[in-house]
């Protein structure tokens, strides 16, 4: 019986440690998202005061990224006024991984136009939150995308702040996420900016080292008082993004998130990740105690010695 | 003992004995593996006995529409059962399959460190379905989630060809696969004793208590997880469903009353409806236990309750309860949480154990309207509501019609609300 005892306790343990395997995985889970984005990474400024919304940028992309026929043509502008779910405006999709929409705001005569696609975040909650790592932040400051190992879970259109990601979903051997990787494989690698930044006839984008850009930024608003409300979109945002943006009305006006806050998104499932470790270590050796307390009696009763301490 | 006589007749009324040991009663004849898996019955007259069950008829007109609809999402596509929708890339199947049903298959690790941990032998009579509980849900919980994945072929893709250590999801496959095997080696003494390989039983038995608290490890950490899931997504959960410190805290903490309540409903079903195939060991002592579950979950709720109150306090978001999503929180949370636990504290007192099983019932439900809101109705509160597409609707009833089933023929065959005699004999020596 005791012999059994102390079996059954060693096999416990064994059990522990073998699932403690499982838990340093994760516990070097949290140490690594205390990675703060490539300081000497690229990044767009987009001046949205440019803008004229003449959709050169997304026929530009559509053409690097070889993307399907647009369901209308780049120069058919009536697809500012598309009403979707909702009462949505047009989003990224399978088909066009950026859009342009246009705003009509309050106190301004002429329609303010804003390019969406991925930000390209510094930590990129769409990469965190992904159990394959199928994204990687490479150092030239892009999100890119392995499709190859891509299982089709969706959480990183779940966790993404800013509804980037899409997916194809009418393939049905290779569905996969889709979603602007910066031109990574045919430009960025090579330090040359995006296609969409190089296409604009108006110069809205920026391109350059995402520290400068922020440096030029904050110039531009101070070298014209009252043209831009003082703040660049992306430079703190969750923790910062590669592409930023300048606006002369206020951001949320234009459809930005401004409730985000600063901290990576990561930071939240901090609490979480903390406690993994905690459970691991601690619940196998509570628990084995309270079973010896619990059936200390019994063991009594039967008339054997208890032995276990 | 009278009722297991009067239910033995019942059986023996529709002209077989429940087979519930190794040999044949006349003789020292075995049970062939043919009588085991027909229960005793001839193949015609187990056919008979499937066309006259009514459930059978509903089943088969389920199947008869779903199954197509469910191999056309494998053939045609997800686009081709769900919205595709860029902004709901979760939709039924998860929010549904795979967050509501884990809750409730919380059951096998609970009684597992009741009995096994805590010594409490008294819950043994139950301990077999909470496990069985338990393993079936976690099994079609996958399986949904196997409808679900864009490439499901890629399972096996977090294991072993790609790993993403930082993702909470990458836990929760670990877990839920790890937990699955553990479960299965908690049952394997079940089919040991069907089988008849007591080798593996006895093997069993010496692991246990490993295996127990393996559980345990593993059934907080990916309750928890699947709550630590959204916390990915603070912007797009309503404020009132969603906190970062407690996320998975409220996840884990209903899980039990989840399993708990779980548990109850379906020993309830099978006292009801499965009479003949429980003994009465199973059905002396079921009142009680129930009464003792209630008792579990009544604390559990209560507890719930607490920090669902505390979160809103954490974030002082006590203005949004007059809002529209408020009036919404306060109903989840008076018919999940606060009417279940009246009724289970006062089922307790008055050791009424109906009370307690229409309590259950309730906290299902409860647990249901919960997950579903989290995943579908309160996500992208700032956005716009999405129904799922009827199809959708269609599979998720499927594959739910499935499991139930499958536990039933379980029930049906492997001695899980029964003692198998053999035992009975060396537990009396
Ligand atoms: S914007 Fe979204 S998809 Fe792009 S890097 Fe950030 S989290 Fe990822
Ligand atoms: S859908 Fe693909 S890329 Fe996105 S989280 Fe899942 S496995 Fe990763
Ligand atoms: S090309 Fe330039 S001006 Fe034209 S829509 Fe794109 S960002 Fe605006």
């Amino acid at each position: 019986m005791d012999k059994m005892n102390r079996r059954l306790f060693l096999k416990g343990g064994l059990a522990g440690t073998a699932l403690g395997a499982l838990g340093l995985v994760s516990k070097n889970a949290s140490a690594s998202s205390g990675f703060s984005g490539y300081s000497e990474g690229f990044g767009v400024l987009v001046d949205l005061t440019r803008c004229i919304g003449c959709r050169t940028c997304e026929a530009a992309c559509n053409k690097e990224q070889q993307l399907p026929e647009p369901d209308k043509p780049f120069d058919d502008f009536s697809v500012f006024d598309e009403v979707h779910e909702g009462g949505q405006k047009r989003r990224t999709s399978e088909k066009a991984y950026t859009i342009v929409n246009k705003y009509k705001v309050e106190g301004h005569d002429k329609p303010i136009f804003r390019k969406v696609q991925c930000n390209h975040c510094n930590e990129p909650t769409c990469l965190t939150s992904c159990f394959v790592n199928a994204y990687t932040k490479t150092p030239e400051g892009a999100v890119t995308y392995n499709s190859k190992v891509c299982v089709g879970c969706r959480t990183c259109m779940i966790a993404c702040p800013f509804y980037i990601p899409a997916y194809s979903y009418s393939s049905v051997l290779n569905p996969v996420v889709k979603k602007c990787i910066m031109c990574y494989d045919t430009r960025l690698k090579f330090g040359r900016p995006p296609a969409c930044a190089q296409s604009c006839p108006r110069e809205t984008m920026t391109f350059g080292k995402r520290s400068d850009l922020i440096y030029q930024g904050h110039q531009r608003i101070r070298l014209n008082p009252g043209k831009y409300v003082d703040h660049i979109y992306g430079e703190n945002e969750v923790g910062g993004t590669a592409w930023m943006y300048l606006s002369s009305v206020p951001f949320e006006d234009l459809g930005f998130d401004t409730t985000l806050g600063n901290a990576p998104i990561i930071n939240n499932v901090k609490e979480f990740l903390a406690i993994v470790p905690m459970v691991l270590t601690i619940w196998p050796a509570l628990f084995a105690g309270f079973h010896l307390l619990a059936t200390r009696k019994n063991v009594n009763n039967q008339g054997h010695e208890s032995e276990k301490k | 003992m009278n009722r297991s006589v009067e239910t033995m007749d019942r059986y023996e009324s529709q002209s077989c004995v429940p087979i519930d040991s190794d040999y044949r009663e006349e003789g020292k004849v075995a049970w062939s593996v043919q009588d085991k898996l027909l229960l005793g019955l001839s193949p015609k007259g187990y056919l008979i006995q499937l066309v006259r069950n009514p459930v059978n008829w509903a089943f088969a007109l389920i199947f008869a529409i779903g199954i197509p609809i469910t191999i056309g999402r494998f053939i045609f596509g997800l686009s081709w059962v769900t919205h595709s929708s860029y902004d709901y890339p979760w939709g039924l199947f998860l929010g549904f399959g795979l967050f509501t049903m884990v809750p409730l298959s919380a059951s096998g690790f609970m009684l597992g460190t009741t009995v096994e941990v805590f010594g409490r032998d008294d819950f043994k009579p139950i301990e077999r379905l909470a496990l069985l509980n338990g393993l079936l849900g976690y099994l079609f919980a996958v399986v949904f989630l196997q409808v679900d994945l864009g490439q499901p072929w890629r399972l096996i893709y977090p294991m072993f060809v790609s790993l993403g250590p930082a993702a909470v999801l990458f836990l929760v496959a670990w877990h839920v696969a790890t937990y699955l095997s553990v479960q299965v080696a908690e049952l394997v003494p079940a089919c040991s004793e069907w089988m008849g390989w007591p080798s593996a039983k006895k093997f069993i038995k010496s692991i246990v208590l490993g295996l127990t608290i393996a559980g345990i490890i593993l059934s907080t950490l990916h309750q928890g997880a699947l709550g630590a899931l959204f916390t990915y997504a603070p912007g797009k959960v309503h404020p009132l469903w969603y906190s970062s410190p407690f996320q998975w805290f409220h996840f884990f903490c209903s899980s039990i009353f989840a399993g708990l309540s779980m548990l109850i409903v379906v020993s309830t079903l099978c006292k009801n409806f499965m009479r003949w195939r429980c003994d009465a060991n199973f059905l002396d002592n079921l009142d009680r236990q129930t009464l003792g579950l209630a008792k579990g979950c009544s604390l559990a709720l209560i507890t719930y309750f607490v920090i669902k109150i505390i979160a809103i306090a954490h974030d002082n978001e006590w203005s949004y309860l007059f809002t529209g999503w408020g009036m919404y929180f306060v109903f989840e949370i008076v018919v999940g949480t606060i009417v279940p636990m009246i009724m289970y504290t006062i089922s307790i007192r008055n050791e009424n154990a109906s009370l307690a099983r229409v309590a259950a019932a309730i906290a299902v439900f409860g647990i249901a309207l919960n997950r579903l809101n989290t995943a579908l109705v309160v996500f992208n509160w700032k956005l716009y509501p999405e129904i799922p597409h009827w199809r959708e609707f269609v599979v998720a009833i499927t594959v739910y019609s499935i499991y139930i089933v499958t536990y039933r023929a379980v029930l049906y065959r492997l001695p899980i609300l029964y003692k198998w005699k053999a035992q009975v004999k060396v537990a009396g020596n």
